[in-house]
């Protein structure tokens, strides 16, 4: 998990550099400082399980298997990119890995995951279907929607919000009323539990029960991890709206942070394997950089390639 | 062969695909007990059981976005939209979501999805149960759009747009369902996605229709007939993608074109129509193109208020009097 959230924060370290050298079209919202539930949960997820993220959809991503090679060259517009370079930053999507897809729009993937939860179900399989999104998505239909018709089918499906107070330039307190959005799930006949998004631990230990009821068909639930927005909205955005204090606090819980000293004081890990863990992972996403850098673009006229599959 | 209304013609379509394949499975309001609003599903829950046969609560957004999920991961949903003018409560997940997710993957993915939803012009339902919306989604790259006039292609389409790996919204008219009759085989058979049919032969002035509007292409033709103007009738049957060809080969044989809709003028499919003949057949025109629609305001209540605004017969006749100069 250490290893899995740091490929996360190296990998949007370098999306900024690239972003900042004018290499990334569109806009850049980096999932640093919310590593700890994508990977928290992903952990307790196979391969053929289901996922849809967010805007801010990376760290979902790459939690779930999608290669930061070409993820990488799919922020970067290239042929070699993940989605052909269809995509980008807010669409990556990895089917191979059962990532239904990052998305553009607060909230939609919530429907999607439901759907995906009842075809595990109608097919007769184990899979669980996870929904990502963050406090903002909780306001709209989509997610009251989708949590109804999931609870009301006992399907297979795990909401995970995450919960950084921040709509933009919105604060969550101007949003909604509510302190805890898990008390939610209560309206559809779900448990909702709330957890300490920075804390790995307790996010995977969260999620591994609530995975394991959805697996044995004891049906969906919300889980709703706090977790800061440690940067403003996207790359560039001043966040003059944000009080001082709000973001050093964020700062201050940083979960890799979190998650290094535990290890370290409970013995598990020493300095230098910390260093050798994160050496190996700069380098893997240098050679993702690399790899993206030289891959080239796709010609102009796959513009109208992929809208539609042959009838067959 | 024997005779079926239009109604039925889809009540086939359904259940002979579900029992073909088994990740075929239907959703929607009212579906299940009463077989949905028309009776279209009627005697599917008695047949395929309630785990093909899913009663949904009143959620568009919701079931069709879940139609979505469960298309990209093996099954084969087709959802029913009570209403098309309820299209507007599922319009995120049809517009940024099913239209574009194959696209946005670099077609990782198929999206083998049916959305029926039914048009209702003329039962005094006024503006929030009697839109035409199909034009709306038209302007939506990758969706297919199909509207069905005859219980024959209400049956071959249907069954080719279940089979086909792509998003189709299917608008069935509810007008038709049980005034339209014909001759329906009862082997199987698919009328495939993307080709218009020539529903009547003529050499003075081609009719472009689709839908309800093609039976009433098909009377004002008589009409004509017997005043020596002899119209041909293409009915579009799908808009998406809409099948240039025998649109043009018509267009170019007759040089003249009334265009018959149920949906509002401005913007409408009549104006794709129209530009499409501009672009790639003008030289061939011997009249300006004329189109007879619905007028530009939601649908009003009162009868007399519905039957203002709705086309006639006789428009379709005075239209093609003008360009056919007679």
């Amino acid at each position: 998990m250490l290893r899995s959230m740091l490929r996360i924060r190296r990998f949007e370290e370098k999306a900024i550099e690239v972003f900042s050298e004018g290499l990334m079209g569109g806009v850049l919202h980096t999932y640093i400082g919310e590593e700890a539930v994508a990977v928290g949960v992903c952990s307790n997820l196979r391969v053929d399980d289901y996922v849809a993220g967010t805007h801010r959809g990376h760290g979902h991503c790459l939690a779930k298997g999608a290669p930061s090679d070409r993820m990488l060259a799919e922020l970067m517009g290239r042929k070699t990119g993940l989605n052909k370079g269809k995509g980008g930053s807010m669409h990556t999507i990895d089917f191979s890995k059962g990532i239904l897809g990052s998305n553009g729009i607060v909230g939609s993937g919530i429907p999607i995951v439901v759907g995906a939860a009842l075809s595990a179900k109608m097919r007769g399989t184990d899979q669980v279907a996870v929904a990502f999104f963050g406090d903002g998505a909780t306001n709209r239909g989509s997610f009251h929607e989708g949590l109804n018709l999931a609870a009301l089918w006992d399907l297979p499906a795990i909401f995970v919000c995450e919960d950084n107070k921040w709509a933009i330039s919105v604060p969550k307190r101007r949003s909604t009323k509510l302190e805890d959005l898990s008390v939610r799930a209560s309206s559809y006949g779900m448990p909702g539990v709330s957890v300490d998004g920075s804390d790995i631990l307790a996010v995977h230990q969260a999620a591994a029960a609530v995975v394991a009821r959805a697996r044995r068909g004891e049906g969906p639930t919300l889980l709703v991890c706090d977790t800061p927005r440690a940067r403003g909205h996207e790359e560039g955005d001043p966040q003059d709206y944000r009080p001082k204090d709000d973001l050093e606090a964020a700062k201050r819980r940083d979960p890799i942070e979190g998650l290094k000293t535990y290890m370290l004081g409970a013995g598990m890990l020493t300095g230098d394997e910390f260093e050798a863990v994160d050496k190996a992972i700069v380098q893997e996403i240098m050679e993702a950089e690399r790899f993206a850098r030289q891959s080239p673009f796709p010609r102009p006229e796959e513009a109208l390639d992929d809208l539609f599959a042959e009838v067959h | 062969m024997r005779e079926i209304n239009y109604q039925q013609a889809l009540n086939e379509a359904l259940k002979e695909e579900m029992a073909r394949d088994e990740r075929v499975f239907v959703l929607g309001e009212d579906i299940g007990l009463i077989g949905g609003n028309f009776g279209i599903t009627r005697g599917l829950l008695e047949e395929f059981g309630s785990e093909r046969v899913l009663d949904t609560p009143i959620s568009e957004d919701g079931f069709v976005g879940a139609s979505l999920g469960a298309a990209i991961t093996g099954m084969r949903p087709v959802a029913e939209v009570m209403f098309s003018s309820f299209m507007g409560c599922c319009m995120e997940q049809i517009w940024n979501q099913i239209s574009k997710i194959r696209y946005m993957s670099g077609g990782q993915v198929e999206v083998p999805l049916v959305i029926r939803t039914v048009n209702a012009l003329g039962r005094s339902t006024a503006a929030q149960h009697n839109e035409r919306p199909e034009a709306m989604f038209m302007h939506i790259p990758g969706l297919k759009i199909v509207t069905p006039a005859t219980p024959y292609d209400a049956k071959g389409l249907l069954k080719a747009s279940i089979r086909d790996p792509n998003p189709v919204i299917f608008f069935e008219q509810c007008f038709l369902y049980f005034t339209a009759k014909g001759h329906v085989p009862e082997e199987d058979y698919i009328v495939p996605l993307g080709k218009a049919d020539v529903k009547r032969r003529g050499t003075d002035v081609t009719i472009v229709s689709y839908s309800a509007m093609v039976y009433k292409a098909l009377e004002a033709a008589e009409l004509l007939s017997a005043r020596g103007v002899e119209a041909e009738v293409v009915d579009l049957r799908t808009l998406s993608p809409l099948d240039r060809e025998t649109l043009l080969e018509s267009v170019k044989a007759t040089g003249k074109v009334v265009i018959a809709e149920d949906d509002c003028k401005f913007g409408g499919v009549g104006a794709e129509v129209t530009a499409i003949i501009m672009e790639e057949a003008f030289d061939y025109l011997d009249a300006p193109v004329l189109r007879v629609a619905t007028r530009d305001v939601p649908t009003p209540f009162s009868k007399p208020l519905e039957n203002h605004i709705m086309p006639t017969v006789d428009d379709i006749v005075a239209a093609c009097g003008k360009v056919a100069g007679a």
